[in-house]
């Protein structure tokens, strides 16, 4: 017998009812778990068209699966305290709690598990955030393309969200197309002289999107000819910093993402230790109860006591 | 003759008096809910003081906060009231109160629907502020080396951006005033100086918006400057481009949204108007069938309650007699012994 405490009818009871008390809570930590994934899972979702693939929901995922689990393990828990203290009932319940202690076990390893994936899922994340914006920003101009027509404004609207330009930085723009053709004159000597000026033929220019602007500049917002000093007044490229937001998206979202899971984290941990302790709790009540009714078969004593265990092996 | 009386025995007194316990409860919740409401007004309301100029007016929301409290302190003690009416001992030490506090609820009431007045009429002093101050927040944009009004730009940038609108009425107020900082001007340069010559005050005026005016769902990357001059951009008509820049004006915008949160602020405060009458509609007749027990020793008995003793005309009556009798102070003793002559 492993960590023995000895029970008297009256600490039984008490127990009993700290125990129906704790595994309501545990309920209500489980619905906490199964919001917690749900909350997870929308902000990921709406995010989804910057992303490349779904890895990541793993996480919001197993929350949700495990928060409903929960509430129903922690429900039975609360069923069998209620009957643990009337002797015809209870013995129902014998074969059922073999079970339980196993499915409370597999949620506790579950939660440890999410904890554990929510850091180790960091890399894949980035990669896929990574191919995920290089991708809206390519099909940025693209606003006239079936299935890519919102690119413009999900992009345009992220960066102003999030307060961050481009994939790395702001000169990811510099890079790609981002004026569609409909909307540029080809008659035009600079643009012309754009076009052929690199291999395949793209309109490349180093300005940006009016949603890199940061509105804190103190200076109305500088979005073409961003490289040429000469361009503006009283510019120098260098050492200009609060014109456009200076952080990448993908660094932004990640951060973002973190953060999210990160805080979640204390509060899981807490869940596991509720449940481990209502595990406990419910081990040391029907080894008590059991003793109790095994004693009251021989004798009739007005205060029974009986001996309650701790460990799973008799 | 009694004013809509009705019977009650134990039963019904029982029932009257819990579930009269759980609507003050309910009112109680409701107060709460009116105290959070007038935080949360009075948070948004400093969250944008900049764009009205720092001159807005906090009586609603600070009325909102001292009903919520009154309304939590009433409804607490009708419901503590409620819980000890069964018991003949401890409610004869709330007996002696309950027509103070039945005439604190009616105050109170008056003061829920002066709340709700306001909450309704206020809106128009908001949507004069709001168009003061953006008129102004659109002159200091460009003051970001000036105290006090260096964080305009990002106010308003982060406003216009938000609520989806520009300018004032709409973008055009923007072509109105000088919105670039001379700082960033190059005074040497020909157009510079052609622009500042063209106007009387010498500002820098051109046809163009800030940034934050932007409406990202357009299909083509935005045009910020030359906005009326249709040559300046390839494929560009100004007259019928809807999409390039929010059209809608930030007054408008900022006016639905304060004034959608007023109204269903109002709603509710109106709504607690009906509640608390009910709540004492409920403890008049509670309060009426338990004095009116005929055999005070048995709780079984029968009793009558009502809302008012005598019928409405005759309670109005009475109570115009007492408001000028108390007009009549000086001359109390002159009526007094007249009326002891008489009988």
């Amino acid at each position: 017998m492993l960590l023995k405490i000895n029970f008297t009818q009256q600490r039984r009871v008490r127990l009993a009812q700290g125990l129906w008390l704790m595994s309501w809570l545990a309920v209500m930590c489980g619905a906490f778990i199964f919001c917690l994934g749900v909350y997870l899972k929308t902000e990921l979702l709406r995010r989804n068209e910057v992303m490349e693939n779904t890895e990541i929901h793993m996480v919001p995922n197993i929350l949700m699966m495990v928060g409903l689990a929960s509430i129903g393990t922690n429900w039975v828990a609360s069923r069998v305290c209620q009957d643990s203290l009337d002797a015809t009932r209870f013995p129902r319940w014998k074969v059922l709690l073999l079970a339980w202690f196993a499915l409370a076990a597999l949620l506790c390893c579950l939660l440890i598990a999410v904890v554990v994936l929510s850091y180790a899922l960091q890399g894949r994340l980035e990669e896929s955030l990574k191919v995920g914006l290089r991708n809206g920003i390519r099909f940025y101009k693209d606003t006239d393309v079936p299935g890519r027509c919102f690119q413009k404004e999900t992009i345009d609207r992220l960066q102003m969200e999030f307060r961050c330009c481009g994939n790395s930085n702001f000169r990811d723009w510099f890079e790609v197309q981002w004026v569609s053709n409909r909307y540029l004159d080809f008659t035009s000597k600079d643009v012309k002289d754009r076009i052929r000026s690199n291999v395949d033929g793209r309109y490349l220019l180093d300005g940006v999107p009016f949603s890199c602007c940061n509105p804190a500049s103190p200076r109305p917002c500088l979005q073409y000819h961003l490289t040429d000093n000469s361009a503006h007044y009283n510019y120098d490229f260098q050492s200009e910093e609060l014109n456009l937001h200076s952080r990448g998206c993908r660094q932004a979202l990640i951060d973002y993402y973190m953060g999210l899971m990160n805080s979640t984290g204390p509060g899981v941990l807490s869940v596991i230790l509720r449940q481990m302790t209502v595990a406990a709790s419910l081990r040391y009540l029907q080894a008590a109860v059991e003793g109790a009714m095994a004693l009251g078969g021989t004798q009739r004593a007005r205060r029974e006591t009986s001996p309650g265990e701790g460990s799973r092996n008799h | 003759m009694p004013f809509m009386p009705v019977k009650f025995n134990l039963q019904k007194r029982v029932k009257l008096a819990q579930g009269l316990w759980m609507l003050y409860w309910l009112s109680v919740i409701v107060g709460i809910l009116i105290f959070s409401l007038g935080i949360f007004f009075k948070i948004e309301l400093r969250k944008r003081s900049e764009m009205m100029d720092n001159n807005e007016s906090h009586l609603v929301p600070n009325l909102l906060i001292l009903v919520g409290v009154l309304a939590c302190g009433v409804n607490a003690f009708g419901g503590k009231v409620c819980h000890d009416s069964l018991d003949p001992i401890k409610f004869a030490k709330w007996k002696p109160m309950l027509k103070p506090y039945l005439l604190l609820c009616c105050g109170f009431n008056v003061l829920l629907l002066l709340t709700a007045l306001l909450c309704f009429l206020m809106q128009f002093a908001m949507y004069l502020t709001l168009a003061e101050g953006l008129k102004n927040g659109i002159k200091f944009y460009k003051d970001t080396d000036t105290p006090g009004r260096c964080f305009m730009k990002r106010t308003l940038d982060m406003t216009q951006i938000e609520f989806r609108c520009c300018g004032n009425n709409n973008f055009r107020d923007w072509f109105e005033v000088q919105w670039i900082s001379n700082r960033y001007l190059d005074m040497s340069n020909d157009e510079v100086k052609d622009r500042v010559l063209s106007n009387v005050e010498g500002k820098y005026l051109m046809d163009s918006v800030p940034f934050s005016c932007c409406n990202p769902g357009s299909p083509r990357p935005c045009l910020q400057h030359h906005l009326t001059n249709n040559s300046a951009h390839y494929d560009y008509d100004h007259r019928t481009e809807e999409l390039n820049i929010w059209t809608r004006g930030c007054r408008e915008a900022l006016f639905s949204y304060y004034s959608s949160m007023m109204n269903s602020i109002g709603a509710l405060v109106i709504a607690t108007i009906f509640l608390e009458s009910v709540d004492m509609a409920g403890l008049k007749y509670l309060s009426t069938a338990l004095e009116m027990m005929s055999d005070p020793e048995n709780p079984e008995c029968e009793s009558e309650g009502w809302l008012l003793e005598k019928g409405v005309k005759e309670t109005f009556t009475e109570l115009l007699a007492k408001l000028k009798m108390l007009g009549k102070t000086n001359q109390v003793e002159e009526g007094g012994e007249a009326a002891t002559a008489a009988t």
